[in-house]
This record gives structure tokens, sequence and C-alpha cells, in this order.
């Protein structure tokens, strides 16, 4: 199971929280009506199917319930970073910069959160 | 090819098995073919095997990243059924399912096709008339399924709970007897020594990595591991890489690329006589001739090549099968693992010519593959050999999206395959 940062809660939670949505920065033609039909099978069926990086967009259905855009490596499954709908294509860190933020990532687990609190 | 018999193995018994001889050779690649055929899956080794054997064309290779019917073909659940409801999906996998009667004879090898019945569950009014709907679509068509009851659907199915208490309660089932299941790597070794007993190269660890093209956008041949080969007609049958292989000649096709879980049991004595499965609570079952219990999952809902998948995904499936078969509650799973499945907008396969001159595509077969392995592999050599499809996979064509002709399979059952 997928652990993923929601940018809005700004936190990892599980992926049975959220909704796979396709991939992102698909912009819906302004003019579909004056499209063609290859145009428009390119808008609406074709999609990259990276092996490898990919841009794609996610839910946190369960949670506060906002679309938001994700960056993943498809043959590791790794999330790269998430960030805000409505940004443009963030570039991706670099090797680094990912090994950083992995390294940072806080894992809120029961023992950390509930248990202290009791 | 020797043929195998029951005197070549009273023969070779005497002999001490010293006389039997390798299965398929593998050769050091040609510097060119008439046929290359990416993906030595069943899909692919059928392909070459029916150009073989009914269209005449022998000189060609079969090239595959690793090992032959490692990829789908060997991680699936072996089940066999043609229930469909469109005329497109109907025709195709009943075309299939009449190969798989006779495969063994055709292959002389024994890939152990058992039509013990694909028995789905009903669950509710809705799956009630869906299924009564798929089995009125397929007796005008010619293909067998019926509706039982629920008293008969245990009677067919004893560890089946159909209690009306139960977690999953059941009003109904619909039952195709010639649907069943068939040995998986068998398929790929019969039909690997078949095509190569025709002369069919078969290249395996040798990835392709690039697609040549001439100066008329033709295809020229491929840049593989082990250097160039040249082929003026080239199939690509990869699978969940389908993509990833177009890609590479510039064509895009609408698929997305989903790990499949399955897993197997401990091995147990005979005691399930079927296939079952439950779209509604997402479980499907049959026991090998090993024993093992074979259990299909669902996909992962993102895109991804990892050949794993979440283990919720496992966990939803065997509480399903445990409600629907308390008698399994204390079987231990055995191994799981995950495959690549290919999946198209409307959750039917593709199969044609592509804007690319001398490139075929066969692709898109997603969670259902298997079923399909012989038809799928015979019409795609028609479709080789003559530049044009075949009219039972006509409607399969990659133009669909385009027109808007899609086979809205998935929708109208609401089902995994």
């Amino acid at each position: 199971m997928l652990l993923i940062h929601c940018p809005y809660c700004e936190e990892d939670r599980s992926e049975l929280e959220f909704r796979w949505a396709g991939e992102a920065h698909i912009a819906r033609p302004e003019n579909i009506s004056a499209i063609t039909d290859e145009e428009f099978a390119e808008y609406f069926f074709l999609r990259n199917n990276e092996k490898g990086l990919t841009y794609e967009r996610w839910r946190h259905i369960h949670g506060c319930g906002r679309f938001f855009n994700a960056a993943r490596d498809t043959v590791s499954d790794r999330f790269l970073m998430t960030y805000k709908a409505g940004l443009a294509r963030q570039p991706v860190p670099t090797a680094e910069e990912a090994a950083a933020i992995i390294e940072d990532k806080t894992v809120e687990t029961w023992e950390a959160v509930e248990g202290d609190a009791r | 090819m020797r043929k195998y018999s029951v005197f070549a193995i009273a023969r070779e018994a005497m002999r001490a098995h010293k006389g039997w001889d390798a299965q398929w050779i593998s050769p050091e690649p040609r510097s060119s073919y008439d046929v290359i055929i990416i993906g030595a899956g069943g899909h692919g080794l059928g392909a070459a095997y029916y150009l073989a054997k009914e269209h005449g064309i022998t000189n060609i290779a079969v090239i595959e990243k690793g090992w032959l019917g490692g990829g789908n073909t060997g991680r699936n659940t072996t089940i066999i059924r043609s229930n469909y409801l469109y005329e497109e999906s109907m025709d195709i996998y009943e075309h299939s399912l009449k190969l798989w009667e006779g495969l063994s004879q055709d292959l002389n090898y024994n890939v152990m096709y058992s039509p013990r019945g694909v028995m789905m569950l009903s669950h509710n009014t809705h799956d009630m008339q869906s299924f009564k709907r798929h089995i009125n679509a397929n007796r005008l068509y010619g293909i067998d399924n019926e509706w039982l009851t629920p008293e008969q659907a245990r009677a067919f199915c004893p560890p089946l709970d159909i209690a009306k208490t139960a977690r999953y309660p059941i009003n109904g089932a619909a039952l195709q007897r010639r649907g069943g299941t068939a040995r998986h790597d068998a398929v790929a070794w019969g039909y690997a020594r078949a095509a190569s007993d025709r002369g069919v190269h078969i290249i395996q660890n040798c990835e392709v990595t690039g697609i040549r093209r001439g100066p008329n956008g033709e295809v020229q041949g491929v840049e593989t591991s082990k250097g160039f080969i040249g082929a003026r007609k080239i199939g690509v049958s990869a699978a969940g890489h389908s993509s990833v292989v177009m890609e590479m000649a510039g064509v895009r096709v609408p698929l997305h690329s989903n790990p499949l879980q399955a897993l197997v049991s401990e091995p147990l004595k005979p005691i399930f006589p079927c296939v079952v499965m439950s779209n509604t609570v997402h479980a499907y079952i049959s026991q090998s001739d090993k024993g093992e219990l074979v259990i299909g999952a669902g996909t992962d809902q993102y895109n991804s090549y990892s050949q794993t998948g979440g283990l919720q995904i496992i966990t939803h499936t065997l509480d399903a099968i445990c409600e629907l078969f308390p008698i399994f509650r204390r079987v231990k799973m055995m191994r799981q693992w995950g495959g690549i499945t290919d999946n198209t907008p409307d959750r039917s396969p593709i199969q044609g010519v592509t804007p690319v001159p001398g490139l075929f595509v066969n692709c898109g077969w997603g969670t259902g593959g298997f079923k399909a392995t012989p038809g799928s592999a015979n019409l795609f050599a028609h479709l080789i050999a003559k530049g044009e499809p075949h009219r039972l996979a006509a409607g399969l064509n990659l133009d669909r999206f385009r027109t808007g002709r899609l086979i809205d399979e998935a929708a109208a059952a609401a089902v995994a395959h």
C-alpha cells in the first residue's frame, strides 16, 4: 500500500484514503465542438502511460476531498513529490533532494500520536 | 521434432529418459527475418506458430526481453470462458474457446485444458438482470450459458455457502459449462515447441530498444540488445509494455498499465470442482491440478510497472473468498505475485493495423488475455500475413477510439475479467 502526502492536509496518509485520478496537466480543449476526431481521441483517450517518471492526479477522497498532483516513479511506485492543483508542472527533485524528502518524511504512527496523547 | 505419445514415454522409460530432445532451439538471431514478433508470451508464440502453420511464413523471430512465458502468460489465473456480451467479444473469445478444445492435439502438447465449468455468482437484482442479459445474448449467438438457482449452484460447487444469512447472499449464478482452465506454462511451451519445429527462431533475453523506420515511415527492423535485426513486418504483442514498445515507433495507444495480483494456497486434496467468479464482491477461485487454490485479486488503481501490488487488494479478495467458502478460512496462502496488465478505455482488446506501415499491434487484453491466447494468436497471424484483419477481429481496431465505435464490455458487465 502506498503512503501519500496530501499537500492540503500536509500529512502522509494511507492509499486507502485516496483515489487515483489519471494523468495530470491535461487541459480540456476550449473549442471542443470545433476540434477534429483525431484531436478529440488524443485529448480523451490517449495517455502517456510512462514507464518511469509520471505526473498524475490524486484525490484525497476520504480526507479533505481535494484533487492534487503528484510526480511518481511507476517502476518503484515511489512518490517524488505532491503539489497543489492549479500549479504548473513542477520540476522533479534531484536524486539528492528526493532522498532528503524521503528521509524527512515522518510517518504518523499510533505510537507517535495516540500513544503520546495518552 | 519427436512426437510425444504413450509409446515415446514407454521407450524413454526403458532408456532412463536420456533420449528426450530440447523442446525448442535457442539460436542467435539472423540479420533479418520476414516477420518479427515482439513478446514471447502465449499470444506472440502462438502468432508465430499460426503464421508458420496456416500462412506458410516460417522465417520469423519471436523476440523476448526476459524468458518465454515469463510475463503475464505465467502469471494469470488460467480461466477460460467466452460468455461476453457484445458480438465483437463473443466472436473472438468463442473462436479462442473452440481452438482450446483441440489445442493439445494440434500442438502434440498437453495444455491440460479442462472444461470444468465457470460459474459466475449473482448477489443482487442488478447481477441477476445483467447475467440473464448475458445468458440470452450468448445463447442467441450459439454460445452455451445457463442460469442456475442457488441450490443448483451449490450442487455444482458443494463448498459454496448459499445460506440466506451469509455475508454475501447468492440469488443465482450463470454457468458456462465449456469454460474452465488450462495449464498456462504448457501453453507457452507447447506453442514454442511447435513453432520452433517449423523453423521459428525464439530469441530470449533480447530486449527491443528501438524500432527503425525507413524514409516513407515503414518499419525496417528493430534495435535490440543483440544488435539490429531487420524485418518488413513487425507484430507487437508485449502485454503491459505494449505502450512502451509502440512509443518506439512513435505510435500512441490508449493503454493504462496496472498491476494485477494473484495468489495460491498450500496444496489440498481435490475439493473444488469448477471455477467460481464473483464480480460483485470481487473474488475468483479454482483449484489447480497440483491441488493449490488459485485465487485472483484485483488491479491497483494507479499506473505501475512494478509487478507487485498493494496488500489491501489481496486482503479484500480473501475476505470475500472466506465468506463465500467458509471451508477455506483456515487454508494457508503460499505465494503471491503480480503481473502488468494493459487496459484500454473500453476494456476491450486492440488488434489491428497501425498508422506505421508494416507495424501491427495486439494489445489491451487487460485482465483477461489468457483465455484469448489461441484465438488472438490465430487472428493476429492472419492480420500479419494478409495485412488486414480477419472478419472476427475487425471490430478490435485501433481506429475505434477515433470513430467512437467502442466495445464497451466493462460498463455492460461491470466485471473484471
